[in-house]
């Protein structure tokens, strides 16, 4: 920035008099400035909205069930009993493989894009990474369903359900039937799709250590690794945690990568082979033929839960990463 | 900036150069007889230029949107009861009939060689019999070499009239299902996968290995699934055909239910199919858009005189004529615009 | 210099803890290149059995002026791909001004008051705010009230997904227009709501509308808002005040049905909309790598 330029703002706009002169409608910056302010209000009130709306959709069934409903798993149209354990266990539960896959992966994706990836490589490699991100979430369900479920089904589920069924105790995580589809096919699905957004995050973190911090490491002798775990990760501990609730808040609200191969079964079973139902899921299948009013308000507070939900992941996944932001340039 | 306009300038000219206004009618619900109502709406375009849309979206969705108003008509393949219709002003009619089958993914069996009783189908849904070698199953069907392979019984995630029908059936023939699960458009399954709609069962039949599930004859049949033998009321093995279904129909008096709402299930008669069923029509008594009202009622006086052999051609059985002419009077008694003119 | 040269001498004396150090650094590192392969595996993969599934149907001509079928007959997708443009149009059309203008609010006129920060905060949330609750919003705040489904509900679910990427975009690009320009303008007496249209918002041009083009490749591809709004429609319908088709609902329904002639369609659909998608993604970038 210019010293000079600052030092002569103040007096060009307050003693000058041919600015004013100029101005053809003194009215039109006040009426600019509200205009953009009205619309940044309508921005701030949309979140608000959404969950008035969702609120006053759900009222009919949060008086019947109170809170009991997040514990209950039952769900039966026919009785109009309804409780959402069930979707909210398969939601928390596929996310959860998801993340399990994804964020390691994503890790190594980003050490490779950062610390070894060879410099003609890196741009290539890095938007092919943020292409993934951009492909529709119902292409990766029906690859689920018509070219991942079959392989699935013949060869990797038999396998573990024979080598880690037979496991005491965990073993019931993998018991059952080989269908190809339910919740861990789902996560595994989901893990593909998060991969790229955790990527991304984990990426340009890991770009702003400060190269003096690192040379400096390089220097006393440590190998990548150790500037990578002893430098790099503590540096950008928060943003990396950021990242990874990105990620998560994705997982929990995707829909149509998730419905195409979860199994839609409104059963809690422990088995990870087992089909269920995530919130997301269960909303695409039933909305639009819910019958009756209470079936329909107990769809609408799944909704209201999956978005408190996600609101609340990802505004702490911002929250960590704007401390990143503000921590950054502090400490070199 | 010069992007975002040629892109404005050609959605501005995809939307004039398809103007073609005529009065087209959305309908919304049952899956079950969506094949036919896809044909006839297609070949009623081409013979009159009116549109009529159609989307299967389960028949516990037809209801709801017809009685929210988002749609013009609904369809359903439980009949709605004689005081529902009432409360929300609708007057219902069947349209067309045809049969529910169990469908199943077996290796090395064919079409046809498994036979089931409605018992057995409700413990099959009732996850008492888990594999398909089970002495209840092999009973029933000595010389089929019935592979040690566990069940996924596939039933309907969505709210439906095929599942109503089945769930009806199953509780008129097993005083477990009926005291356990009951029947309705969307029940409490205690063991299986769901898929959405006829099409997502019969899809996730075909890719299962081991799986049972029900469809709408016609899904079976199109999309080449093994489909079982029933044993009917009077206790003879009978296979699902167009015949089969016509028998459990023959007997049926439409007169006896409001709203012509008559379920078809475990029909006597030796022949008969025993899940039959009809699909019905629900459509508001006073109507805010007349003109619509009367391209709906339009459509299905069209498709009730040309649509038969096309109802054939997809194993469905149409409305006998003494039915159509009684369900015609309906429409005319009970279907007024809002300043009480008969709309048909 | 000389501490280098004694670490290489440690090396040449085979010092064993450097080489576990050197073996755990290659193992890991191993591991992290595999990682990439694994992540470049499944695109190459899907992006293939697009290609090999799609492709076919791409080729064929009917899938761009034909209506979708009933089952069992052949057809196109020419409604579902005409439903699709409008709809995204109109929400690109509806959510880039509100957009473009909330986040100049945020950068122009935000650091006083509370409302830039909170507006800043929530936009980020809402920016990946799963999309299917967008759908249960519009359907009870617009279709439950009309009283039925349409394209103009879909368009509305769509532009609400436009507008937190357009405000975001906006906001950083017109954060990276240096304050001196601004500064000059006003020394030269110009009005602020002058200075904003005709020198900073051109300044941020290529941003901003890399910015549009990424919301609009968002929304091509988005099921979920869809599905309680726009619903579908069988035919051709140019009019947004009724059902409407669009790719992304009609390859759901096609996929998820058994007839092979509706999978070879929807095969195409998703072929059709990633390679939209695709084609758009890399235009934002090049459009971008330009303005550098």
């Amino acid at each position: 920035m210019d010293l000079v330029d600052t030092s002569i703002r103040p007096e060009t706009l307050n003693n000058s008099q041919a600015p004013r002169r100029l101005r053809s409608a003194p009215w039109a910056d006040k009426a600019f400035e509200w205009l953009t302010r009205v619309f940044a209000f309508l921005v701030f009130s949309l979140l608000l909205a959404i969950l008035a709306s969702l609120l006053v959709g759900s009222q009919a069934s949060i008086e019947k069930f109170g809170l009991s409903f997040i514990w209950t798993a039952e769900w039966d149209p026919v009785k109009e009993k309804f409780g959402a354990l069930v979707p909210i266990y398969g939601t928390v539960v596929t996310s959860l493989i998801a993340m399990l896959i994804g964020v390691p992966v994503s890790f190594g994706i980003a050490i490779f894009l950062t610390e070894l990836s060879p410099a003609w490589l890196k741009r290539p490699l890095g938007t092919a990474i943020e292409l993934l991100a951009a492909i529709p979430s119902i292409i990766y369900g029906m690859w689920g369903l018509f070219v991942f479920a079959p392989l699935f089904q013949t060869y990797l589920q038999p396998a573990m359900i024979s080598t880690l069924g037979s496991v005491p105790f965990f073993g019931a995580l993998f018991a059952g039937p080989p269908i190809g589809i339910g919740m861990f096919a789902a996560g595994l699905i989901l893990s593909i799709m998060v991969i790229p957004f955790i990527t991304a995050v984990m990426r340009d973190v890991f770009e702003i250590v400060p190269p003096m911090l690192k040379e400096s490491a390089y220097g006393l002798g440590a190998t990548t690794w150790e500037v990578v775990w002893r430098v790099v990760l503590p540096y950008t501990k928060v943003g990396v945690i950021g990242g990874i609730m990105l990620g998560l808040g994705r997982a929990l609200g995707e829909t149509m990568a998730v419905t195409f191969v979860i199994g839609n079964a409104h059963r809690l079973a422990v088995s990870l082979n087992a089909p269920g139902n995530s919130i997301a899921s269960a909303l695409a299948n039933e909305f639009t033929e819910a019958v009756g009013d209470l079936y329909f308000s107990a769809l609408i507070e799944l909704g209201l839960i999956l978005f408190l939900i996600t609101t609340i992941v990802l505004g702490l996944s911002k929250l960590l990463l704007m401390q990143l932001a503000r921590g950054e340039g502090t400490r070199t | 900036m010069k992007l975002k306009s040629a892109l404005v300038s050609l959605l501005a000219g995809v939307s004039f150069a398809g103007a073609v206004h005529a009065v087209d009618i959305t309908g919304a619900g049952a899956t079950f007889p969506y094949p036919i109502y896809a044909k006839w709406a297609d070949a009623y375009k081409k013979a009159t230029g009116n549109g009529m849309n159609y989307q299967s979206i389960g028949s516990g969705g037809g209801i709801k949107q017809i009685t929210a108003k988002t749609v013009d008509f609904g369809a359903s393949d439980a009949p709605m009861k004689g005081e529902d219709l009432e409360k929300n002003g609708l007057v219902q009619f069947p349209a067309i009939m045809g049969g529910v089958v169990p469908v199943y993914n077996l290796k090395g069996v064919k079409s046809g060689d498994i036979k089931l009783t409605g018992a057995l189908l409700a413990d099959i849904y009732l996850g008492k019999v888990k594999v398909w070698n089970d002495p209840a199953i092999a009973k029933l069907n000595p010389g089929v070499a019935l592979p040690n392979q566990a069940i996924s019984a596939v039933n309907r995630s969505d709210g439906s009239g095929t599942t109503f029908l089945f769930t009806n059936y199953l509780s008129k023939v097993s005083a477990d299902w009926k005291s356990t699960i009951g029947e309705g458009t969307a029940v409490k399954w205690p063991t299986g996968v769901g898929g959405k709609g006829n099409e997502g069962v019969a899809n996730y039949v075909a890719r299962i290995d081991g799986s049972i599930g029900y469809v709408e004859y016609a899904y079976a049949k199109q999309n080449k699934l093994s489909y079982a033998q029933m044993f009917n009321k009077d206790g003879q093995v009978v296979a699902p055909s167009d015949n089969s279904f016509k028998a459990a129909a023959a007997g049926a008096d439409w007169n006896s239910v409001p709203g012509m709402g008559v379920v078809l299930t475990e029909q006597p008669g030796k022949a008969s199919w025993p899940i039959t069923g009809a699909s019905f029509i629900l459509i508001h008594k006073v109507q805010e858009k007349p003109e619509n009202a009367k391209e709906v009622l339009k459509f299905f006086e069209w498709s009730f005189k040309n649509g038969a052999t096309m109802a054939d051609e997809l194993d469905y059985v149409p409305m006998p004529d003494p039915v159509v002419k009684q369900i015609q009077s309906v429409w005319k008694s009970q279907i007024k615009d809002a300043s009480g003119k008969a709309v048909y | 210099m000389s501490a280098v040269l004694n670490a290489q001498s440690a090396i040449h004396s085979g010092n064993r803890l450097y080489r576990s150090r050197k073996q755990l650094n290659f193992v890991l590192l191993a591991v992290s290149s595999l990682a990439l392969a694994f992540g470049l595996f499944w695109l190459v993969w899907i992006l293939g059995t697009l290609l090999y599934e799609g492709g076919t149907a791409l080729a064929r001509a009917t899938l761009y002026y034909q209506m979708t079928p009933p089952p069992g007959a052949d057809g196109g997708l020419a409604n579902a791909i005409v439903g699709s443009l409008l709809m995204v149009g109109a929400g690109t059309l509806i959510g880039t001004p509100v957009g473009i203008l909330a986040g100049t609010y945020l950068a122009e006129y935000g650091h006083r008051g509370w409302l830039a920060g909170a507006t800043r905060f929530l936009n980020d949330v809402l920016l990946s705010a799963p999309s299917i609750v967008m759908g249960l919003f519009v359907y009870s705040v617009y279709v439950a009230k009309v009283g039925h489904f349409s394209g103009w509900a879909g368009a509305i679910a769509l532009a609400l997904l436009v507008i937190p990427v357009v405000v975001r975009t906006t906001d950083d690009m017109l954060k990276l227009v240096p304050n001196t320009l601004r500064e000059a303008t006003m020394a030269l007496g110009c009005p602020a709501w002058k200075m904003v249209i005709s020198v900073t918002y051109r300044a941020a041009r290529t941003g901003i509308l890399t910015g549009i083009l990424l919301a609009i490749a968002r929304i091509s591809g988005e099921t979920a808002p869809l599905l309680f709004t726009a619903l579908n429609n069988q035919f051709w319908s140019s009019n947004m005040n009724a059902p409407m088709a669009n790719l992304p609902v009609v390859i759901f329904q096609f996929a998820m049905s058994p007839y092979e002639d509706w999978h070879r369609l929807a095969w195409g659909g998703a072929a059709l909309i990633t390679l939209a998608v695709l084609v758009l993604n890399i235009l934002a970038r090049a459009l971008f790598r330009k303005s550098d």
